[in-house]
C-alpha cells in the first residue's frame, strides 16, 4: 500500500500546543485523519504508551502501524511523506536551516518559560516575565517586515510551531502583567494574521479556555 | 573549488561533540572550510555576531551567512552537498523521522546527563547522573538493533546523522571513564553500542575529527573550574 494510501491518526490532547502544531498542518495539507483525545489528566491509554515508550508524550501521529513522535518531528514527515501537498518547510536550503533553527527556539523558549510565569511568584516570576518580554522582541526581529516567519515562501514551519501559543499569550500577560501588543507589537500584528487563517482558527481553542486549564493544572500541582 | 563550496568557515570548540559532529559530516562530503577555534569561556565578536541568539558553538559560516544548531547544519549540509558522497540523513521519510528523534533523545537526554556529571558537586549528584546516562544508553541500544537493521551502522552500511549524533560523543565517554571510572558503553551492558562504537572508531571519514582524550580530559578541568566560579556567585 502507498504511503499515501495509509491511515492517520492523531494521539492527541485538545488544549496541547505541540498537538495543535500537527492539527495545522494537516489542514494546510488537506490530510484526512482520525483524531483520538487522550484523556491525560486521567491517565495514558495502553496506545500511547507503546507507541511512544520513550517520552509517553502527545502528539503521536500514527501512519498505518508506524508511530511519529514528537511534534516537529511529525511536522517535517508529513513535508517528506506528502511531497504532493503543500509543504511547511522551504524548499531553499539556507532557509530550511533557518526554519529549523527558529522553530528549534521556539520549542526551547515559550513553553518552558510561559510554565514558569503561572508555576512561580515573587523574584522568579519577575525573571520569568523579562524572559518572555525577551523571547517575544527576539521572535519580532526574527519576523521583520515579513508578513509570516516562513517569508516568500508563506505560513510555513515557523508559524506552525509558534501559532498555537498564541492562545497561551493571553494567559502570559495576566501571569506576568505584561501585554504583547506593548512590547512585541510585530508578534502582536501576526497573531492577528495567524488567527484568521482556517488551519489555524479550527485547531485552536480560545485563550479563556487555555487560562481556565491552566487553573486546572495549578490545581492539580498545588499551586496558589 | 567544488560546486556549492564558496567560502566557508566552521565556528567551533576542538572537544565539543556538536561540533565535531559537524567536522565529520564535512569530512565525509570532503568539503574544505576554515576551522577557527573559539574561547568559549571568553566569547569573541565572531560568535557573538554570527550567533547573537544563543552564541554557541558550532557557527557553520557559508559565504557570509550563519547556520546555527549542529543538528539542523547537518541537515544543511546535506542539501547542500546531497550529490557528494554519501547522504547523511537515510532517503525514507520514515526513516528520516527516527533518526531525527533520536539524534534529539541524544542531545536532549543523553548529553545534558553527562554534562551533569562533569558538573556534580556530591558523590549523591555523581551517582544520580551516572545512572541516568546509563539508563539512555539502554534505550539506545535498543534503537541500534531497531535502526540498524542487522547492518554496520545506525544509518546502515554507512555512517550517517544518527552515528555522528551519538558517535561525536564517544571520545568523551573516554574520558570520562578516566575521571568517573564508569563504562557508558560496555560489551556487558550494551552489546550492540560497543562494537558499533569501534566500527565508528575505525570509519575513514570520521577518524580524524577525534579529539584525544587528553584534550577533553584538559577541558573537563577548565569546565568544572568555569562552572563552580559561575555557580559560587
Amino acid at each position: 500500500m502507498a504511503p499515501t494510501d495509509q491511515q492517520l491518526v492523531l494521539l492527541d490532547f485538545w488544549v496541547s500546543p505541540f498537538g495543535q502544531r500537527v492539527r495545522i498542518a494537516l489542514a494546510e495539507k488537506n490530510l484526512p485523519y482520525e483524531y483520538v483525545e487522550e484523556d491525560l489528566l486521567a491517565g495514558k491509554s495502553d496506545r500511547l504508551l507503546s507507541s511512544n515508550p520513550i517520552h509517553k508524550k502527545i502528539p503521536v501521529l500514527l501512519h498505518g502501524d508506524k508511530p511519529v513522535n514528537e511534534s516537529l518531528i511529525i511536522l517535517q514527515y508529513l513535508d517528506e511523506a506528502f511531497p504532493d501537498a503543500p509543504s511547511l518547510l522551504p524548499s531553499d536550503p539556507y532557509a530550511r536551516a533557518q526554519a529549523r533553527f527558529w522553530a528549534d527556539y521556539v520549542d526551547k523558549k515559550v513553553y518552558d518559560c510561559g510554565s514558569r510565569l503561572w508555576k512561580l511568584k515573587g523574584e522568579p516570576q519577575q525573571q520569568a516575565r523579562a524572559e518572555m518580554v525577551e523571547i517575544l522582541r527576539t521572535l519580532e526581529g526574527e519576523l521583520g517586515e515579513k508578513e509570516f516567519f516562513g517569508g516568500e515562501h508563506g505560513f510555513g514551519f515557523v508559524d506552525a510551531a509558534l501559532a498555537p501559543f498564541s492562545a497561551w499569550f493571553p494567559s502570559y500577560e495576566r501571569f506576568g502583567e505584561f501585554k504583547v501588543a506593548e512590547v512585541a507589537p510585530g508578534i502582536a500584528a501576526w497573531v492577528e494574521r495567524v488567527g484568521k487563517r482556517d488551519s489555524v482558527a479550527k485547531s485552536l481553542y480560545a485563550p479563556d479556555k487555555v487560562y481556565d486549564f491552566i487553573g486546572v493544572l495549578k490545581k492539580k500541582y498545588g499551586i496558589e | 573549488m567544488a560546486a556549492g563550496e564558496g567560502d566557508l568557515k566552521l565556528l567551533g570548540l576542538l572537544v565539543s561533540p556538536f561540533v565535531v559532529r559537524v567536522r565529520m559530516a564535512l569530512s565525509m562530503k570532503g568539503v574544505s572550510y576554515e576551522y577557527i577555534e573559539q574561547d568559549i569561556f571568553n566569547k569573541g565578536e565572531l560568535l557573538v555576531r554570527y550567533n547573537p541568539v544563543h552564541k554557541k558553538v558550532p557557527v557553520l559560516i557559508h559565504n557570509g551567512k550563519p547556520v546555527c544548531e549542529s543538528l539542523a547544519i547537518l541537515e544543511y549540509i546535506d542539501d547542500i552537498w546531497g550529490t557528494t558522497g554519501n547522504s547523511v540523513l537515510p532517503a525514507d521519510p520514515y526513516e528520516r523521522a527516527i533518526a531525527r528523534f533520536w539524534a534529539n533523545y541524544i542531545d536532549d537526554k543523553m548529553f545534558p546527563s553527562w554534562i551533569g556529571l562533569l558538573k556534580a558537586e556530591t558523590e549523591e549528584e555523581k551517582a544520580e547522573k551516572v545512572n541516568q546516562t546509563l539508563a539512555v544508553l539502554m534505550h539506545l541500544e535498543d534503537a541500534f538493533a531497531l535502526c540498524s537493521n542487522g547492518k554496520a551502522f545506525f544509518g546502515g552500511d554507512s555512517v550517517g546523522y544518527l552515528d555522528l549524533a551519538l558517535g561525536s560523543n564517544l571520545f568523551w565517554f573516554e574520558a570520562l571513564r578516566e575521571l568517573f571510572g564508569v563504562a557508558f558503553i560496555d560489551e556487558g551492558r550494551t552489546p550492540l553500542l560497543a562494537s558499533w562504537a569501534e566500527r565508528f572508531g575505525e570509519a575513514a571519514a570520521v577518524k580524524e575529527m577525534v579529539p584525544s582524550v587528553d584534550k577533553a580530559l584538559e577541558h573537563a578541568k577548565k569546565f568544572r573550574a568555569f562552572f563552580a566560579a559561575a555557580a559560587a556567585k
